[in-house]
C-alpha cells in the first residue's frame, strides 16, 4: 500500500498536509499493524495527503516516562522534536493515545509544539468537511460497546468523537456500566503492557472484559492498539472469540465502507 | 454581678482557638517542608474550581446518595455555625439570645428554626453514614487500610456530630423562654415534653449545661480536626484552588533533566571540559521522590486534606483486582510520614534528624508503585481534586533514576527504546514493514 514517508515528500519539495504518528505497536505488533493500514486506507479514501516518518519515527518516550524514566524520555522527545521540526511538522495524526498524550501534552515545553489529533477525532473532521461518508449499512444493527482509553478520555476528556463515529456506523452502541470518565483501564498503560502484574486476584484486562461482555455485544470498539490487545486477550479468556469480535474504530469503519 | 462564667468562658475560647492555631501553624510548616511548585498561575480558573468543587460540591454528587447525604451535613454545619457566633457572643457578656432583640422575634426565630430542621437533617444524615460505614457491606470501608485507628476515627467524627446536633436541640428544648415564644423551635417543640416534669430549675440547669457542653465540644472537634482525617473541611478549598489545571495526561517534564539531556545532544559541547574557574558547580538533584520533603508542597497538601473516602480506591483498577496498590492508602502513608516527620522536628527544636526512615519502603513498597497503570481513575474520582497518581510517578523516578530499581522486564523495555526506538526488540529499519504486508 502506498505509504508516502516525509524523506520522499521532502525529496519532491511536497509538504503533507499532515503527518501519520505510527507508533510502536502500529508498526510492529501483528495485531495493531492492521489498524495502521485499515486508517491509511481511510486517509485514501478521503483523499488526504498524508506522510510518515518510517525509519525516521522514534518511540514517543511514553512508556519510558511512565515507567519512572525521565531521562530516556526526554532524550526521545528531544530526539524526535529534532526530527518533526526539521520537517516543519505541523498537524500529526495518530492512532495511538499514548503517542497522542505524549505529543500534544509533554512535546511542547520541550519545544515541539504541533496540532495533535487522535484518529477519531481527525477522522471527525474529514466527515465534517465532506471529504469522508461512513456507510452505515454494512454494519447495521450490531451490538457495540465502546472501551474508553485512558490516555483519550480521562488524560485528554476526548470521549465524543469515537461515540460519534460508532454512531455513524449506524451500529447499536450500548455504553458499559463504567465509561466515559469512569471508564476501567484495560489494564495496559503505565508500562504495565510490558510487565508481568503484580500479585492480585484477577488481571485487570479480564474485569473490564467482564464490564464488555455484560452489554452482551457483538464487536468491542477500541481506539487504542494496547487496549485492544488487552481486550482481545480478555475475549480469548472468557472463550468467546466466536460470538465478539475486538476491533478498532479505523477498522470498523474500513470495513463498512468496503476499503 | 458575677462574672465567673464570662471569664471562665473566655478564657475557654482562648484556649480553644490558640491550641488550634499552633496546630496550623504546625500544619503549614509540614506542608511547606515539600518542595516549590507554581500554582498562582491562571487565578480565575482556580477560583471557579474551587467554587465549583470545593463549595459546590460538584464531584461530590457523582455518586448520587453519599453526595446528597453529604451536601445536608456540609451545608447543615456551613449554616448552623452561624448559631456559634451568637453562643460566643453570649458567653462573652453574660447574655442570652443577645442577638434576637436585633433581629425580631419573626426574623430571629425563622433563624432558629432553619438551625433545628438543618441540625435533624444532619443527625439522620450522620446516622445513615454511621450505617454505611459499619452495617452495610460498602467495600470501600472495609479494606485493609480502614482498620484500626482510621475506622475509629471514621466513627468517632460521625458521634462527634450526633452528639452536638443533639445538644443543639436540646438546648432549645429546655430553653423555657424560647418554647414559650413559640417561633422557631420547629424541632425542639417535640423534645420540650420530655423535660415537662422537671422543676423549672433543673430545666434551666440542663439547659446551661447543654449549651456549655455545646460550645466546649465545638471547640474540641475544632481541635480534634488536626489529628484525624477531618481536616478536609478547611483543606478542600486551598487543596481545589491549588489543583491541577493540565490536562490529566500531561506529565510534568524536569527541568534539570531537559538540561543535561540537551548537553549531550549539543554536539559542540565539549565533553572533556573542565568546569570554568569560578563557575558554579550544578548540584546534582535528586531525581523523584523517597521521601516526603522530596514530593511538592501540593502533594503534601493533598495527603493533609484526604479524608479517607476511598472512592479513588474503589475506582483504581489495581485495587480492584486484588493489588497491594489503593490510592487512598498512598494519600494516608504519605500523611502518616510527614507527621512522623513533623514530630521529629518539634522533638529536636526546629531541625530534622535523621530517623533512619523514609516514605519508601518504610511505608509505600515498590510492589504498590509498580501495580499502578497510570489510568487516572483515582484524580477523576478524589471530589477534593487530590493526586495520588503524581506521588506513585515521583516515587518510579526515583526508583528508576537514582536506584536502577525497575522490574526487569522494564528495564528491557527501557534497553529496547535506547537500542531501537520501540519497546520491543525490533530492528528500526523494519518500520515501515506494516505497510507491505497485506
Amino acid at each position: 500500500m502506498n505509504v508516502p514517508t516525509m524523506a520522499d515528500m521532502m525529496a519532491q519539495g511536497k509538504q503533507p498536509e499532515v503527518l501519520f504518528w505510527v507508533g510502536a505497536a502500529g508498526s510492529y505488533d501483528d495485531r495493531a499493524k492492521k489498524i495502521s493500514r485499515a486508517f491509511v486506507k481511510i486517509l485514501h479514501a478521503a483523499n488526504v495527503d498524508f506522510a510518515v516518518l518510517g525509519t525516521e519515527e522514534s518511540s514517543t518516550g511514553d512508556a519510558a516516562k511512565r515507567a519512572g524514566n525521565e531521562f530516556l524520555f526526554q532524550m526521545q522527545a528531544l530526539m524526535n522534536i529534532e526530527v518533526l521540526n526539521g520537517y516543519e511538522v505541523k498537524k500529526i495524526v495518530t492512532c495511538d493515545p499514548h503517542s497522542f498524550n505524549t505529543l500534544k501534552n509533554e512535546y511542547p515545553s520541550l519545544g515541539g509544539g504541533y496540532e495533535v489529533f487522535h484518529h477519531t477525532q481527525f477522522i471527525q473532521n474529514l466527515i465534517s468537511e465532506g471529504r469522508l461518508e461512513i456507510d452505515k449499512t454494512t454494519l447495521k444493527g450490531k451490538r457495540v460497546t465502546f472501551h474508553d482509553p485512558c490516555y483519550l478520555g480521562r488524560a485528554n476528556e476526548v470521549y465524543e468523537s469515537p461515540r460519534d463515529l460508532i454512531r455513524r456506523l449506524g451500529v447499536n452502541l450500548t455504553e458499559m456500566k463504567r465509561h466515559k470518565g469512569t471508564a476501567l483501564c484495560c489494564g495496559a498503560g503505565g508500562a504495565q503492557m510490558f510487565k508481568d502484574a503484580e500479585k492480585g486476584n484477577k488481571e485487570i484486562n479480564i474485569l473490564r472484559t467482564e464490564d464488555a461482555l455484560e452489554t452482551k455485544p457483538q464487536i468491542i470498539a477500541t481506539g487504542c492498539p494496547y487496549c485492544n490487545t488487552m481486550m482481545t486477550d480478555g475475549i480469548k479468556f472468557k472463550e468467546k472469540e466466536t460470538e465478539v469480535v475486538v476491533k478498532d474504530i479505523a477498522e470498523l469503519i474500513s470495513e463498512a465502507n468496503g476499503l | 454581678m458575677n462574672y465567673i462564667s464570662n471569664v471562665l468562658f473566655g478564657v475557654l475560647l482562648i484556649i480553644g482557638i490558640g491550641f488550634f492555631l499552633n496546630n496550623i501553624q504546625k500544619l503549614y510548616r509540614n506542608i511547606k517542608l515539600g518542595k516549590s511548585i507554581n500554582r498562582n498561575d491562571n487565578k480565575l480558573q482556580r477560583l471557579k474550581n474551587m467554587a465549583m468543587i470545593a463549595l459546590g460540591q460538584s464531584k461530590m454528587v457523582k455518586r448520587p446518595f453519599s453526595g446528597f447525604l453529604h451536601i445536608i451535613v456540609y451545608v447543615g454545619f456551613v449554616i448552623i455555625n452561624i448559631e456559634v457566633l451568637e453562643i460566643v457572643v453570649d458567653g462573652l457578656l453574660g447574655t442570652h439570645r443577645v442577638f434576637q432583640p436585633y433581629l425580631g422575634d419573626a426574623f430571629y426565630g425563622f433563624l432558629i428554626g432553619v438551625f433545628e430542621v438543618l441540625a435533624a437533617l444532619v443527625f439522620i444524615a450522620v446516622v445513615l453514614f454511621w450505617l454505611r460505614r459499619n452495617v452495610s457491606n460498602i467495600k470501600r470501608f472495609l479494606s485493609k487500610e480502614m482498620t484500626g485507628w482510621p475506622k475509629r476515627d471514621g466513627n468517632l467524627i460521625l458521634y462527634f456530630e450526633m452528639v452536638l446536633m443533639s445538644l443543639f436541640i436540646i438546648m432549645n428544648a429546655t430553653d423555657t423562654a424560647f418554647q414559650e415564644a413559640g417561633v422557631g423551635n420547629v424541632v425542639s417543640q417535640f423534645v420540650a415534653p420530655i423535660f415537662e416534669s422537671y422543676s423549672p430549675e433543673t430545666i434551666h440547669t440542663i439547659e446551661r449545661t447543654a449549651w456549655w457542653i455545646h460550645i466546649t465540644g465545638i471547640l474540641v472537634f475544632l481541635n480534634y480536626l488536626f489529628y484525624s482525617k477531618h481536616l478536609h473541611i478547611l483543606l478542600a478549598f486551598p487543596n481545589t484552588y491549588f489543583g491541577n489545571l493540565n490536562p490529566k495526561g500531561q506529565f510534568p517534564n524536569s527541568e534539570a533533566v531537559t538540561k543535561e539531556v540537551q548537553l549531550m545532544m549539543d554536539p559542540s559541547v565539549d565533553p572533556y571540559a573542565m568546569p570554568e574557574e569560578g563557575a558554579e558547580e550544578d548540584v546534582p538533584e535528586k531525581f523523584g521522590a523517597s521521601d516526603v520533603a522530596d514530593l511538592s508542597w501540593v502533594q503534601l497538601l493533598n495527603a493533609y486534606t484526604c479524608t479517607e473516602c476511598g472512592r479513588c480506591t474503589s475506582a483504581c483498577p489495581a485495587s480492584l483486582t486484588g493489588k497491594e496498590l489503593s490510592p487512598r492508602n498512598i494519600m494516608m502513608k504519605t500523611r502518616d510520614r510527614l507527621e512522623e516527620v513533623g514530630r521529629n522536628i518539634d522533638e529536636n527544636k526546629g531541625t530534622f534528624k535523621d530517623d533512619g526512615k523514609q516514605l519508601l519502603n518504610d511505608y509505600i513498597t515498590p510492589e504498590e508503585l509498580w501495580a499502578c497503570t497510570s489510568c487516572n481513575a483515582c484524580v477523576e474520582e478524589c471530589p477534593v481534586s487530590i493526586d495520588p497518581l503524581s506521588i506513585i510517578m515521583d516515587m518510579r523516578k526515583y526508583l528508576v533514576m537514582e536506584q536502577s530499581a525497575a522490574p526487569q522486564e522494564l528495564n528491557m523495555m527501557m534497553t529496547n527504546i535506547e537500542n531501537n526506538g520501540a519497546p520491543w526488540q525490533y530492528n528500526q529499519q523494519d518500520r515501515l514493514n506494516w505497510a507491505n504486508e497485506e
